[in-house]
């Protein structure tokens, strides 16, 4: 067991009557990292992560966080956890202030701790003016980081967060994952979502769960090399022939698109870049335009998910019912 | 912990306008049947001191006044209860709860324990008025507190029974339908047993929740009414507590 692991996941199980909504996930989350949890709709990320946080029991397997077992000790488990549901759970008629002050006595914040614990909440996710308004009245840029603002209030060591962008507007997703960062310098944060893109923007491992199992486990480096494509989309004035193309050295495929722009795909590891612009200066071709097609994560994700259909299970029903 | 969560719900309830209407209306209609209360008692004044065994001003004022409390409350205490969970489990709020560190029990006597002072501020705001009629004379005090700790221990029931409700459902009209539906049904379980044998009639008297009000109301002070009530709260707290654990298990 590692001590610096914050959260410890192992072979967790969950049934809904006769559908396993997750199977046999196993991870381990250290201090100091945002691991993000990725999957389509339904894939299991909800109900993963409120039997982290406690809110639903599993069926079979085990919790660690900060190696307390939350079944067996939860009142311990819990004060190490700060949750953040996919919708804020928050007490409209109530001013933010007086909302900040319950979350922190049912944290069981000591009385002379709990001015400092909400001043740092509410400076840390920008509420510091917005105190004496009612949360029923704020916009939902503001509610979301009230509900950010409580999930660490006790300075928990590990913080879930359930797609906390969801909903936002784009400035308000940047100034949450600022906040998010800052808040992994202290604690391990744990967060689900299903746009990639903030994935790559935030978090430093990755785990893409797919129909209650885990497909796939990675940093965000090994991510972005898988990311690297294997085709160039270039233009040029004085369009050449296809077979030129094709003879330059690497070029596996050549595809003519529709904006006048052509595809080359070629073996990975070979790239033609230089032997094509070195050919196209030597016969005036007139490249203006080269592009390296980026794989998109979407790309990755789509095919992790449909390999994942095709080689594990004999069919997509199996997955979903055991008998 | 508990009390923090009754703090909460109590000031949730005042800032909901529902609160201040339910404590206005009841406010209204018993000061109304006090007035005929002491309307009839004004005009039989006369003639009580020819009556042997006459009955007193808190006979004639406060039980029926008690009595009619009752059965306002038997309106008022489901619509008080029912938002107490259904609620956060519809506004998905329960999770804070979940997961902050504290007990399942914590949580369900935290409610119950706001929602049972709210009442005993509305109870509160009902005494006052059998007791501004000491400024014309004096009560049967013994009476008054026998009715009076009758009247707690039957709000106190109804709220347990509402709370348990709350728990069941995340559509607070159906936790107070039904909450009225169960309060109903003790109240009036013991015409079952009317017409039967002894037997029959002692077991649905005893499990009406009215005969032990009644018997309270006349003043009567008996320990085997107080510990009905205690188990009957006791009894509807522990399946709220039981109720709420089970959201977290499997379904």
């Amino acid at each position: 067991m590692n001590d610096a692991s914050l959260i410890q996941v192992e072979n967790l199980f969950r049934y809904y009557g006769d559908i396993c909504a997750v199977q046999d996930v196993s991870f381990e989350v250290r201090r100091g990292e945002v691991v993000g949890f990725l999957g389509p709709n339904g894939a299991g990320k909800s109900t993963t992560m409120l039997m982290i946080s406690g809110n639903l029991a599993p069926s079979a397997g085990r919790i660690l966080i900060n190696s307390i077992d939350i079944l067996d000790n939860p009142r311990a488990a819990k004060a190490e956890l700060g949750f953040l549901p996919e919708q804020p759970p928050l007490y409209r008629e109530l001013t933010v202030d007086e909302y900040l002050t319950y979350c922190a006595k049912i944290n069981r914040i000591s009385r002379e701790h709990r001015r400092r614990a909400i001043d740092n909440a509410k400076q840390r996710c920008g509420l510091t003016d917005v105190g004496r308004r009612l949360i029923g009245n704020l916009s939902k840029g503001f509610q979301q980081r009230v509900g950010l603002a409580q999930a660490i209030i006790h300075s928990p060591a590990v913080v879930i967060l359930d797609e906390p962008t969801v909903g936002l507007d784009p400035i308000q997703i940047r100034e949450i994952r600022a906040l998010i960062r800052e808040l992994a310098e202290e604690h391990s944060v744990i967060l689900s979502t299903h746009i990639l893109p903030e994935v790559q923007a935030i978090c430093d491992r990755v785990q893409i769960i797919h129909k209650g199992r885990l497909v796939l486990e990675s940093t965000i480096e090994g991510i972005q090399q898988q990311l690297q494509g294997s085709s160039l989309l270039v233009a040029f004035r004085n369009q050449p022939s296809t077979g030129e193309l094709d003879s330059i050295a690497g070029v596996e495929r050549v595809e003519s698109l529709s904006n006048g722009r052509i595809r080359l795909s070629f073996t990975p590891g070979h790239e033609p870049t230089d032997a094509l612009v070195e050919t196209s200066v030597a016969n005036k071709w007139g490249v203006y335009e080269l592009t390296p097609e980026q794989i998109s994560l979407e790309q990755i994700f789509i095919n992790i998910t449909c390999r994942d259909e095709s080689m594990a299970e004999p069919s997509p029903e199996s997955t979903e019912v055991v008998s | 912990m508990i009390l923090s969560i009754a703090g909460r719900e109590l000031r949730s309830l005042f800032l909901s306008p529902l609160a201040w209407a339910i404590l206005a209306v009841v406010q209204l209609i018993l000061a109304y049947s006090f007035l005929v209360q002491v309307d009839f008692f004004m005009q039989i004044q006369a003639r009580l001191p020819t009556i042997n065994d006459a009955p007193g001003v808190t006979q004639l004022i406060v039980s029926p006044l008690f009595g009619n409390m009752a059965f306002v409350l038997l309106l008022v205490v489901p619509l008080v209860t029912m938002r107490l969970v259904s609620d956060e489990r519809r506004n998905q709020t329960l999770s804070l709860l979940f997961s902050a560190p504290i007990t399942m029990t914590e949580i369900i006597l935290g409610k119950y324990l706001g929602i049972v002072m709210f009442l005993l501020i509305m109870l509160a705001l009902i005494i006052l008025m059998p007791i501004s009629l000491l400024t014309g004379g004096t009560l049967d005090f013994g009476m008054l507190a026998a009715g009076l700790s009758g009247l707690v221990l039957l709000t106190a029931s109804f709220a347990a029974v509402g709370l348990f409700m709350s728990t069941l459902t995340a559509q607070p009209t159906i936790a107070a339908i039904s909450s009225f539906g169960v309060m109903l049904l003790l109240w009036i379980i013991d015409w079952a047993g009317k017409t039967r044998s002894s037997e029959t009639e002692s077991l649905f008297g005893y499990l009406s929740i009215l005969r032990h009000y009644e018997t309270m109301l006349k003043g009567i002070f008996n320990s085997s009414d107080v510990i009905y009530y205690l188990l009957f709260i006791c009894t509807f707290l522990v399946l709220s507590i039981r109720r709420l654990d089970a959201d977290r298990l499997q379904h």
